[in-house]
């Protein structure tokens, strides 16, 4: 196999460098966007649980009783939702505290959909990516949070 | 009263107050080795970003998009790869690396940066691609669809085949490094993302236009289905459960341009896909697609790997003297 040329040419090697630097000017300017307020945002992820339809918040949680459920949405909870709330739920710099009262006495039906839609305009993606069943077992975890 | 005294380095050498010349070494060490060493900081906190959390749930997919974007503040590293028969000419191997950021919850943007080897010809450069996907709709409905835009300064002799579009063709790859690569292309494309997800699995559809400047308008499209080999996550910790493996398949191709539309003179390829997401942070991803005519490649492999850091947003904030 011959290699001819691995380097761009100049004029390519100017447009990369070009289309680096809008990349980061557009990185860090969301990284500082999204620095303040935090506390203010976080008030606003809670209210997104007294928005939930009336339908969805009287969904119940098909795993209830069931032994496993809140021990593997432990697992999937420091695999997904860790870095922003806290390896224990207990806030983080991104994400709530999950341990205050609006969580713990919120319907599981609620919380299921918060999970599943986010608070997209606030930050939090939606984790519709996980199957149901996954998402259920991470609202048994926060659930067990208040035992 | 004395003047504080002010140790400086310059062009190799030590200052007292912008005067006297000290030997290397003592109380202007400090000056001497500042910078480097703030540099070497950086350089560190860089090599860092290497040992922040990571959190992965990537579809397997290659071609299609589904609706889910990067998580704000994360950035995914990806290299990928594609392997492809040629009938008339040398078979290649084609990478690429991606650099996937999530802007917002609602804006992922994405630089590209594609090369490749085509076997006893040579290995290339073939430009870089720049996208952003949008989500309009804030909330999870019925259909989702995202917005996709990308602008591409590629050449011809580029083979990723991340997109299959218009009238391309097998015999379109056959052209030699040393023609092809000289033909720049500005690129434009958009891209509608449809995507559903239900009862675990993910079913997405992604008809789109490109424009290389001074062609007509091009259409392509793009189908996927995917699922987790289970939708419940066993309690223990492990690489190997089911539940870190999707297995799902894809399938691409183009439909003419403006000036002829519709299946004469294109190709269409189908491909079974599987990604394994590890605990770890890592994913891996597998393709091996086949062409479904005459115009296509027989063989298309592609795999790739990838890791996504959290926080990286923050982490770069902090490099350049953000709001902790």
């Amino acid at each position: 196999m011959k290699i001819d040329s691995v380097l761009p040419q100049p004029r390519v090697k100017v447009t990369l460098v070009m289309a680096s630097l809008l990349f980061l000017a557009v990185l860090l300017a969301f990284v500082h966007a999204e620095d303040f307020g935090v506390s203010k945002i976080h008030r606003l992820h809670y209210a997104a649980l007294a928005k939930v339809p009336v339908k969805a918040r009287a969904r119940r949680n098909p795993l209830e009783g069931d032994p496993d459920a809140a021990a593997a949405g432990r697992k999937l909870f420091e695999r997904h939702c860790a870095e922003c709330h806290g390896h224990d739920a207990e806030g983080g710099k991104r994400g709530p505290s999950l341990h205050v009262a609006d969580v713990q006495k919120a319907a599981p039906g609620a919380l299921f959909f918060v999970l599943s839609n986010g608070v997209v305009r606030r930050g939090m993606p939606d984790w519709s990516k996980l199957p149901e069943q996954q998402r259920w077992q991470i609202v048994s975890f926060l659930e067990s949070l208040h035992d | 009263m004395q003047a504080a005294t002010r140790l400086s380095f310059h062009k190799g050498k030590c200052l007292v107050n912008s005067e006297n010349v000290l030997p290397h070494g003592g109380p202007c060490s400090r000056a001497k080795f500042g910078a480097p060493a703030r540099a070497a900081a950086r350089f560190l906190l860089v090599v860092g970003l290497w040992v922040l959390p990571a959190r992965a749930q990537e579809s397997p997919y290659f071609v299609t998009y589904d609706h889910h974007l990067e998580e704000p503040g994360d950035l995914e590293v990806e290299y990928f790869s594609n392997f492809g028969t040629q009938r008339g000419g040398n078979d290649f191997v084609a990478p690429w690396i991606e650099f996937e950021y999530g802007a917002t919850a609602w804006w992922t943007t994405e630089v590209y940066i594609d090369s490749q080897t085509t076997f006893r010809d040579s290995t290339v450069f073939t430009g870089f691609r720049w996208e952003n996907r949008f989500r309009p709709l804030q909330q999870e409905h019925f259909i989702n669809p995202v917005i996709y835009i990308e602008y591409g300064n590629i050449t011809e002799a580029d083979k990723t085949m991340k997109e299959v579009e218009g009238h391309d063709v097998e015999s379109d790859y056959a052209v030699p490094n040393a023609v092809a690569n000289r033909q720049w292309n500005h690129e434009l494309e958009l891209k509608l993302i449809l995507s559903k997800d239900f009862k675990g699995w993910n079913v997405a559809v992604n008809p789109f236009v490109a424009k290389n400047l001074g062609n007509p308008w091009e259409f392509a499209y793009a189908l996927g289905v995917n699922r987790p080999l289970t939708l419940k996550a066993s309690p223990r910790r492990c690489n190997f459960c089911r539940e870190n493996f999707i297995a799902g398949a894809e399938m691409y191709g183009g439909l003419g341009d403006t000036r002829l539309m519709g299946l004469p003179d294109t190709s269409h390829y189908l491909a079974p896909v599987m990604a394994w997401n590890l605990p770890s942070g890592w994913t891996l991803r597998l393709s091996s697609g086949f062409g479904l005519n005459g115009n296509s490649h027989r063989i298309l492999v592609r795999w790739g790997v990838s890791r996504e850091f959290s926080g990286f947003g923050e982490t770069v904030g902090r490099l350049f003297g953000g709001r902790r």
